[in-house]
């Protein structure tokens, strides 16, 4: 499969707008929803500095302007304010995607004076024990409070991020007061996406339907409100696609604009297709421009010529894309099939089925599992 | 949102970068974790708004750089309503 070629070679796309920087998957936080892989603990070694530098101005030369600088926790990395700074001098949009965990006042200042754009913020809930049961740590609560403070001190647009899910998502309310108390510009409520750890934690973290309604019903009273007021900031809530009846276009499209690099340089067209049984190109072997128009991994799914049926006749397969090649490999077993949230899929009852499951009461579902590494041995042994 | 006053002096919101991006042959508008290319027109009228140019001065601006196009004032204004209402611009 990862070495026949690349099927659709003759499809030219644009070229990769964004780059997503995957700087090390270390963090001191354990969330259960993370989408970084479940063997992240086998994975090889970081890039250095110099190797860092040398992928932005590679992707840079080929037009890509946004970088996100993500993890795991970014800021474990010593060498964050000499890439930002590199960032800056080739012309980037950088946006660190940090938990606030290993931040401090001076390091908020050296980033902004190495021209970081914007920093976002994760928080958990917005309460101590909401936060810790999610992140594993007592202390996070309290210090993402004072480093959001820190962020709007220097100057920077700020975004917070707050996965929902079944724990927290009736208190979204209490989450947006929050975000409006801390100035944020833009609050992304981004309900759990089943990759990563989120995929083995589904049944813990899934929200019914029911609760689904109430929380969109919350989230528009509020965008009313500031409306009202005339106040910039934007509320962003991503709906879990389980509860739509079409896929999303994954990617807008499988390698048409993202780039993603993992800490040990391997290149994907998403931050969770690692998972998938396809040969991933290495920046440490080949040129970004060889990875971006050259490799079969990138040329994979790019075209329509791979779609299976339902997809290969449907009329909106230039719309979806066919959804979400890492839902469908992990739902169904192969990657080139219809993303079975889609309603045309023979795979749907799948989704139907973990809908069904999620109104489960919590004390007949299987605890969550923590990220670490001491788990991510256990799950994956061999 | 009301058309916006020809004294106010519009400035990009905190976060907001236009710049010229060659491989797309576009002005971009970048923003967190945002773009937008923008077309010639929408690009030709946020060049001008630097935080010290009044509405009425960006028109004028424009007038003698393009003297054959009518309805140029409206038009400004009709965008610069939008990237308000978009939150791209703030005022000093």
């Amino acid at each position: 499969m990862a070495t026949t070629g690349s099927p659709n070679a003759e499809i030219r796309p644009g070229p990769p707008l964004w780059l997503l920087a995957e700087l090390t998957y270390r963090c001191p936080l354990q969330c259960p929803y993370c989408s970084n892989p479940v063997d992240f603990a086998d994975q090889g070694q970081e890039l250095d500095t110099g190797q860092w530098l040398d992928v932005f101005a590679q992707a840079r030369a080929m037009g890509a302007a946004q970088l996100g600088l993500s993890g795991g926790e970014p800021l474990t990395r010593p060498d964050l304010v000499e890439l930002v700074s590199g960032a800056r001098e080739l012309g980037y949009y950088s946006n660190l995607i940090t938990s606030g965990m290993g931040l401090n006042r001076d390091k908020v200042r050296a980033l902004a004076d190495a021209g970081l754009d914007h920093i976002q913020i994760s928080f958990q809930d917005a309460e101590e024990a909401g936060n810790q049961l999610m992140a594993g740590s007592r202390k996070a609560f309290q210090h993402k409070l004072e480093m959001a403070r820190a962020v709007k001190a220097h100057d920077f647009p700020m975004v917070l991020n707050i996965v929902i899910h079944r724990h927290n998502i009736d208190r979204i309310g209490d989450i947006i007061q929050l975000c409006l108390d801390l100035e944020a510009d833009y609050v992304e409520l981004a309900t759990c996406q089943y990759y990563g750890w989120a995929h083995l934690n589904r049944q813990g973290l899934m929200p019914s339907r029911a609760q689904l309604q109430q929380a969109e019903q919350t989230v528009a009273d509020y965008r009313r409100r500031l409306e009202e007021a005339t106040n910039p900031c934007q509320l962003i809530f991503v709906v879990p696609d389980y509860y739509e009846e079409r896929p999303k276009p994954c990617m807008n499209g499988w390698g048409s604009m993202f780039l993603t690099i993992t800490p040990d340089g391997t290149a994907l067209p998403c931050h969770s297709a690692r998972q998938l049984p396809i040969d991933f190109p290495n920046v440490r072997d080949h040129t970004i421009e060889t990875i971006w128009h050259r490799s079969p991994g990138f040329n994979h799914f790019r075209g329509d010529a791979w779609m299976p049926e339902p997809c290969r006749s449907c009329d909106e397969k230039h719309e979806d894309f066919g959804g979400c090649r890492c839902q469908a490999y992990m739902l169904t077993g192969d990657a080139a099939n219809a993303d079975p949230v889609c309603a045309k899929s023979p795979h749907h009852h799948t989704i139907v089925a973990a809908r069904e499951q999620a109104g489960t009461p919590l004390d007949q579902v299987p605890p969550l599992t923590y990220r670490n590494e001491r788990n991510a041995r256990l799950i994956y042994r061999g | 949102m009301s058309a916006p006053d020809h004294d106010a002096i519009p400035l990009l919101r905190r976060g907001f970068r236009l710049q010229w991006e060659p491989a797309q042959q576009a002005h971009v508008l970048l923003y967190p974790e945002g773009m937008v290319k923008l077309n010639d027109s929408a690009a030709q009228i946020l060049t001008l708004v630097n935080g010290e140019r009044s509405v009425a001065d960006i028109v004028a601006t424009l007038h003698q750089r393009f003297p054959e196009v009518p309805d140029l004032e409206a038009d400004v204004l009709d965008f610069l309503e939008a990237a308000h209402g978009n939150h791209w611009l703030t005022e000093r």
